[in-house]
């Protein structure tokens, strides 16, 4: 059971991992010139939460933070229209105004971002008080800390919301480790809000295992996980860095190794044709 | 009988909870007054939602609302308070219809007061929302006026900032444009300024002073008579603007597109660069009657 649920994730990752390898190339042989933001390493979080949604049949509201290339990918959000956004293009899930920081896409119900880390907070708590309709929403260990997140931490508590708050915590704004900016934990601080939270590695089945409480009231999940590459840009900062995909990969062995390369051919050959194209 | 600004407001708000099941979200909406009685005495169930004291978060939950096409209406108990609420309707809801082509339509009730109220929200603050792009912006002073800007945001799918003014809820009356012959001087007056306006005029025309007024009520897009501009151009000595706010924002902003639309100098007369104190002879209050007459006979001299 849990080995089907792993492969679903690893599968998903594949294709995220797949996907931010190509915009990396992209941006260094400079056929993408504006800011973007990798999500490799981080991206079991989406690939894990998209798996268990899928299973419980519900559809959520989605809001995310700039580095949300694999919350787009995972949740099913068209890959063309993304490489589409990410050159520029009309046809782009943005029509060409989101670059990688502020995509949306309608068919998955997941919004767009303004660029200002952490709004996506209250404007989801909005949304959902508004719906009633189950609500994901994505920040940063470095957005939890702006003092409208913590607002909303608190209203959606005492509205008891079906939201559910992902920090997906690498440690890191730009390059400013999180222990140089807080001396608190905000699973800690959404506890005092009265609401569900912990603290979790991005492991699938520690997610998973948290799966029981989803949408049934708000709860918060302080996940920590390792961002690959810079910031924004395509640059590694160290290759020391914990790499969640490689681990599980192990985990599957010679199949891991065939769902990696049935990923990466279907991906780079789409992104070679849309560049060739362009 | 005929309905005042509050009870025309009260009337709009009630039927938008109960007929068209909109939200109105804001703070402190059910305790004593119920924002100067513009509101009816509805609560959460009805529509009618208290949000908690986090004014730029709270901005951002009507925002929320609002991409689930509910058309909420955000209540912002005194314009200062806009420094804390606009982050998310300005960067967000504005920009939404044209950057992922998702309108986000919030009708910003935003109201305005002044005298013995201190250095911190008093007046309007409408110059904050004005210079950015994606929001319309109007100051309704008469219930028709008000009827007709609340339709028009019921077709329209973009943000309203409605710049209210306490100083108008107990009007009834309409106010008129007042066109006069090859002018002296034209006014263009917002917001609670509009009332002083009519009352320097009536004591210039004693004055031998040709003065004709034109009442804004859409200020973005600016929406003005185009013979009024006509009117600009035939005039002696130009146009005034009067406003509730500080002259460093719309006042001169509009005062350079009239000026370039007439070719006529164009002044302009606002809040007093400087914060308001509480004690009277230290407030900061908008141009009245006689600082009107003070700033056209000014005009006048200097030209003369
Ligand atoms: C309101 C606001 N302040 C500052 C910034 C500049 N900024 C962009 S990304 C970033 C760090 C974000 O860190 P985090 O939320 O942890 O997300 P991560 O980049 O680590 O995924 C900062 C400070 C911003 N975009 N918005
Ligand atoms: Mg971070």
């Amino acid at each position: 059971m849990s080995k089907e649920y792993l492969k679903e994730v690893l599968k998903k990752i594949s294709i995220c991992r797949n996907f931010e390898l190509n915009v990396f190339n992209a941006v260094k042989k400079n056929n993408i010139k504006f800011p973007v933001y990798l999500s490799a390493g981080q991206e079991s979080i989406s690939a894990s939460l998209a798996t268990i949604i899928k299973k419980k049949k519900i559809k959520p509201l989605i809001f995310a933070q700039h580095r949300c290339h694999s919350t787009y990918l995972s949740f099913g959000g068209n890959i063309r229209k993304l490489i589409y956004e990410l050159l520029g293009s009309k046809k782009g899930c943005a029509y060409g105004m989101g670059g990688s920081a502020s995509i949306q896409s309608r068919e998955i119900n997941m919004f767009g971002h303004d660029g200002h880390m952490g709004t996506q907070a209250p404007i989801a708590v909005g949304a959902c008080f508004q719906s009633k309709k189950p609500t994901i929403v994505f920040l940063g260990d470095a957005s939890a800390e702006e003092d409208y997140v913590l607002a909303s931490l608190g209203w959606a508590s005492t509205k008891k919301l079906p939201i559910l708050f992902i920090v997906e915590d690498n440690n890191l704004s730009i390059l400013t480790e999180k222990k140089v900016r807080r001396n608190w934990d905000i699973h800690s601080v959404a506890k005092s809000f009265k609401m569900k939270a912990f603290n979790i590695s991005d492991n699938p089945l520690e997610i998973k295992k948290k799966s029981k409480y989803f949408f049934r009231e708000p709860i918060l999940l302080n996940i920590n996980t390792n961002r690959l590459f810079w910031h924004s840009g395509a640059g590694i900062d160290s290759d020391k860095t914990f790499d969640r995909y490689k681990s599980l990969r192990k985990i599957f062995g010679a199949q891991g190794n065939t769902i990696h390369n049935k990923a990466k051919e279907k991906i780079d050959i789409l992104w070679k044709k849309m560049l060739e194209r362009q | 009988m005929e309905k005042n600004v509050r009870e025309t407001i009260k009337e709009i708000i009630r039927r938008h909870l109960k007929l068209k099941q909109g939200k109105v979200f804001g703070q402190c909406l059910t305790a004593v007054g119920w924002v100067g009685g513009t509101l009816p005495e509805m609560y959460e169930k009805d529509g009618m939602v208290e949000v908690s004291m986090a004014d730029v978060a709270g901005g951002g939950f009507a925002v929320g609302a609002a991409l689930m096409n509910s058309r909420p209406i955000y209540v912002i108990r005194y314009q200062g308070f806009n420094w804390y609420n606009a982050p998310m309707i300005v960067n967000y809801a504005c920009k939404s219809k044209e950057i992922w082509k998702k309108p986000c339509p919030v009708f910003v009730r935003s109201i305005a007061m002044e005298g013995g109220i201190g250095p911190v929200a008093g007046s309007s603050h409408h110059s904050l929302y004005y210079r950015m792009p994606g929001v319309k912006i109007c100051s309704p002073m008469t219930p028709k006026e008000y009827k007709s800007i609340y339709k028009k945001f019921m077709r329209e799918d973009d943000v309203f900032y409605v710049s209210e003014h306490r100083g108008s809820y107990n009007n009834k009356k309409e106010l008129k444009n007042v066109l006069v012959k090859k002018p002296d001087i034209v006014l263009f007056a917002i917001s609670i300024t509009r009332f002083e306006a009519i009352k320097a005029l009536n004591i210039l025309i004693k004055q031998n002073i040709k003065i004709s007024l034109h009442h804004i009520l859409w200020i973005k897009p600016l929406k003005i008579e185009s013979k009024f501009i006509k009117n600009l151009k035939e005039s002696k000595y130009g146009g005034l603007i009067l406003d509730d706010d500080y002259e460093n924002g719309i006042a001169k902003s509009i005062a350079n597109e009239l000026n370039i639309k007439s070719g006529k100098p164009i002044y302009t007369l606002g809040l007093k660069e400087k914060s308001a104190g509480f004690y009277p002879t230290k407030d900061n209050l908008p141009p009245n009657k006689n600082e009107i007459i003070k700033k056209i006979n000014k005009i006048i001299n200097e030209k003369k």
